[in-house]
């Protein structure tokens, strides 16, 4: 009974189709489903035990105290759920949960200590060869992979705060981690003090939206072949490097804030051999480099907030067809950096705070071309300790200079009718 | 010797020009604090305008109040006082007068609008930077005999710290971009006053980051306190050694 | 009281002063003549410490003057154009050169002061003061501490005939008193019926010393001006 109210609760969130037949699937079982209770102080009452006596439909309700148990491992369809103050303690030793089979539920539950290795990526919380699993309104704390999922489908993780103890990077297992699955949804969790917060390979099909991983010792979400996925309205500040995302296609980033990503090498977004995308409506505010561009193409990047980043966008070389519109570039360092003579990309109808232009026919739109790259852009790009001159004098002059009479940055890079206006987001 | 001084000092002040230059960082900082809402990024033009003013106005006002005041110091050689006694007190009203300028000028509206390390820090650094300017004029007007001839030398070395050098750096970068020149850079950057002091300020705003964007070296430099007292103190360097010169000259000087 | 010895002067390669050597005691009154350029100012600089000789020694009471500044208590001098921080109020001034030798009012010799009437004036600032105001505080300066040693360069140029006469006065006063007076001058009628001494320089070479009544002995002429002159024809000839 309590299960079925709490599902009904969070149905109103799911967004999906898939997500719908997963509801489905939970409600066939609550006539014939029983609760078993356990409290951890009884003689003769283990999660084992429940586990051992409970079958497909059953929920397993875990009373206030701190469960040592080992391993505990999951293959039938049942709820596993928590009354606030229900702790999990793999003593640094043991994988807490490993769930694989369908139509399991994690609630509610607070999971610390996990095991670590070097060899194997131990995991508070695991699920391989699953599928219809939710993991919801649980805390995961010092954990050396918060939850791993491997080989699964329609994986359903909300509402968990996942915080590690960030040890050096090698060290330190991900937040929140999906190989070789689709379908997921990743809603509305905190990722934090783990080497990626999120992080995907071969995933596919799967919606990330509204969760907020921040210091992290590498990336805030991490994505590497992982193609049609979409992530939205996600909060990433404060990581190592940001977010990278690798050699996918079909990925749509819409919404998130990138803030403050702000090291020596660190990104709001990375993006490396990336194709037919879409980056819209996204606030890239204050991080060393706004997105990175590597090998990367067809990509439409508009609507977008660049604001007080070192760089706002550096495009290399290696990409083409990328179209930047409608975006706003405010108090950057740098507004564009390259290393080429890059005309491969188009950039259109964007705001530059530094354009000086003029609009005669009031049209909203600058009547001469704005050129993003700065003279001292290329300058550095093609020899970074020229970094130290940042902000003297002899540099204002020689951006001014080139401004005037363009001959060394690339002539055919620039907006041809720059915004006279940021756009409304 | 404190009566000297403050005299010295009060003489500066009447002059007016102090007060003007104070009063026109002052207008300065309050107009680019009230223009962003990002007081950070206010600091940084701050910074930028600082940078050019600062030293161009310490070292020419230094040298001229120099040779305005040579028939006083004539006066005060005739006394029984030591010629690096009054030479010290001619530098130490120096120091009081552009101090306080820059105090009034950039600190009291930096420390206003953005309270913190960094504002403290940019004023510790223009401030050690004008104080660096004003021993460099001394050298310079000390020996130079010429009124004219000393404020053209004062102006070219300013347009040589301010640019020219820069210049110079920028083309070794250029031309030896195949060898490793990531300590050479940071040695370079040591034997410019203007160039110290920026980098001090900037090693306290977020934008440090940016310099240490490749270069294991720069980063571990421009990311410690280590870099921050190193610069600090080649920083003080350039105040001692020019003013030391400048004493040395003076004791020998024939006024 | 001061005894110089092959004091030698180049600025670069210039010679300004050259081997000049010179005993002077007090009550002396000498008048140092030459034409322009001929070392004048540069021998009295080199007294007060302000140009550091190339070679010699200057010695004052058997003290080297280079070696320590004390001596300079002792010594009054008025330059040949007084020049003051613009700012400066003439009370302030006087205050500040008390407050250098650390003397009470009571122990300085205002009489300078008084008779030209500075109090007057002494709320202005030294900037606002014409040519002759100055010299008046200069002079008074001079006076100030009873100095052993005077050193007046030009003292009368630029002063009206009242105040001219005012100071000679007192030069003449202090001579009585057994200071030692050094005075360069251009107007030779201004010193004639003072002086008890006579150096002659040109070329930065001291051509000539003596007590007066030697010179009008020499030269055969009872007038200072037509005894120096005598004296620079004589050079020129050789």
């Amino acid at each position: 009974m309590i299960f079925r109210l709490r599902f009904n609760n969070s149905s109103r969130i799911a967004p999906g189709s898939f997500f719908i037949l997963l509801d489905l699937v939970f409600i066939q079982f609550p006539s014939i489903a029983s609760v078993i209770t356990v409290h951890p102080q009884k003689e003769n009452n283990s999660i084992h035990r429940a586990l051992e006596q409970s079958v497909n439909g059953d929920t397993i309700m875990l009373s206030p105290g701190i469960y040592r148990e080992g391993n505990i491992t999951i293959d039938k369809g049942i709820c596993l759920m928590g009354v606030p103050g229900a702790i999990l303690d793999g003593e640094m030793k043991y994988e807490i949960l490993s769930i694989s089979g369908q139509h399991v539920v994690v609630y509610g539950l607070e999971f610390r200590n996990s095991g670590r290795s070097g060899m194997n990526d131990i995991a508070a919380v695991r699920c391989i060869d699953a599928s219809d699993i939710m993991i919801s309104h649980n805390k995961i704390l010092n954990a050396h992979f918060g939850i791993h999922v491997s080989n699964s489908r329609h994986v359903r993780i909300e509402q968990n705060l996942v915080e590690g103890i960030p040890a050096e990077e090698q060290n330190t297992g991900n937040g929140i981690h999906l190989w070789k699955s689709d379908t997921a949804f990743i809603w509305n969790n905190e990722i934090l003090g783990h080497r990626d917060g999120i992080y995907f390979e071969f995933v596919t099909s799967s919606l990330i939206q509204d969760n907020i991983s921040h210091d992290n010792i590498r990336y805030g979400l991490h994505f590497m072949f992982s193609h049609h996925n979409t992530y939205l309205c996600n909060e990433f500040r404060n990581n190592g490097a940001g977010v990278a995302v690798m050699y996918s296609n079909n990925v749509s980033m819409e919404q998130n804030l990138f803030l403050h990503n702000w090291g020596p090498s660190a990104y709001g977004l990375l993006l490396k051999d990336i194709s037919d995308s879409r980056i819209s409506n996204n606030s890239f505010i204050n991080n060393t480099t706004g997105i990175h561009f590597e090998g990367t193409n067809r990509i439409q990047v508009f609507h977008n907030i660049f604001a007080g980043n070192g760089w706002a966008a550096r495009v290399q070389a290696s990409c083409s067809e990328n179209i930047f519109t409608k975006n706003s570039f405010t108090a950057n360092t740098f507004d564009v950096g390259t290393n080429g003579t890059m005309t491969l990309n188009l950039f259109k109808n964007n705001y530059w705070d530094k354009y000086e232009g003029y609009d005669i026919d009031k049209n909203g739109i600058g009547d001469i071309p704005y050129h993003p790259v700065s003279l001292y852009s290329m300058i550095v790009e093609n020899d970074p300790n020229c970094m130290i001159l940042l902000r003297s004098i002899l540099i204002s002059f020689l951006d001014k200079a080139e401004k005037a009479i363009p001959s060394i940055t690339p002539e055919n890079l620039s907006d041809s009718a720059p915004l006279m206006k940021a756009p409304a987001q | 010797m404190k009566k000297l001084i403050s005299y010295i000092f009060m003489d500066m002040l009447k002059s007016r020009i102090i007060i003007a230059y104070a009063l026109f960082l002052l207008m300065v900082s309050l107009v680019l604090f009230s223009l962003d809402d990002n007081p950070g990024k206010s600091l940084l033009s701050i910074l930028n305008i600082a940078i050019i003013v600062v030293p161009l106005v310490s070292m020419i006002f230094s040298t001229i109040h120099y040779y305005n005041s040579y028939e006083f110091l004539e006066l005060l050689l005739a006394q029984p006082m030591s010629r690096s006694a009054i030479l010290w007190c001619e530098f130490a009203a120096l120091c009081a007068a552009l101090t306080l300028a820059i105090l009034t000028g950039l600190g009291i509206p930096s420390l206003l609008y953005f309270p913190g390390t960094e504002s403290l820090w940019m004023i510790v650094s223009i401030s050690l930077l004008s104080l660096s300017c004003a021993a460099i004029a001394l050298l310079i007007s000390i020996r130079t005999r010429d009124k004219a001839r000393g404020i053209g030398i004062s102006l070219l070395v300013w347009f040589y710290f301010s640019l020219i050098f820069d210049g110079l750096i920028l083309l070794i970068l250029f031309s030896f971009s195949d060898y490793p020149l990531e300590k050479f850079t940071l040695a370079l950057i040591a034997l410019n006053p203007i160039d110290l002091s920026r980098v001090t300020i900037m090693l306290q705003l977020d934008i440090s980051a940016l310099m240490g964007y490749t270069g294991a070296l720069l980063k571990s430099f421009f990311g410690t306190a280590y870099g921050l007292a190193a610069t600090t103190f080649v920083l003080i360097l350039w105040i001692l050694v020019p003013f030391s010169l400048a004493l040395k000259s003076f004791r020998k000087k024939d006024m | 009281m001061i005894s110089i010895d092959a004091l030698s002067k180049k600025f670069g390669r210039v010679p300004a002063v050259r081997s000049v050597s010179l005993e002077l005691q007090q009550a002396q009154l000498l008048s140092l003549i030459g034409p322009n350029g001929s070392g004048k100012t540069t021998l009295i600089k080199c007294i007060l410490g302000l140009v550091v000789p190339t070679s010699g020694t200057i010695l004052f009471r058997g003290q080297n003057i280079q070696k320590d500044t004390h001596y300079r208590s002792f010594l009054g001098y008025m330059p040949q154009m007084g020049r003051f921080p613009d700012h400066m109020k003439v009370r302030q001034l006087f205050e500040l050169m008390r407050d250098l030798r650390k003397k009470n009012k009571s122990e300085t010799d205002t009489e300078i002061f008084e008779s030209f009437r500075i109090s007057d004036f002494e709320n202005k600032g030294l900037g606002e003061l014409s040519g002759g105001m100055r010299q008046k505080v200069s002079a008074a300066l001079a006076f100030l501490f009873h100095p052993d040693l005077l050193i007046l360069d030009e003292p009368t140029a630029g002063l009206d005939p009242i105040s001219s006469e005012i100071l000679k006065a007192k030069i003449l006063k202090e001579h009585q008193n057994g200071k030692l007076i050094i005075i360069t001058s251009h107007i030779l009628s201004d010193i004639e019926d003072i002086t008890t001494h006579v150096a002659y320089m040109q070329e930065g070479e001291m051509l000539h010393y003596s007590s007066v009544q030697e010179l009008h002995n020499i030269s055969g002429e009872n007038s200072l001006s037509r005894a120096i002159s005598f004296l620079m024809t004589r050079h020129q000839k050789n």
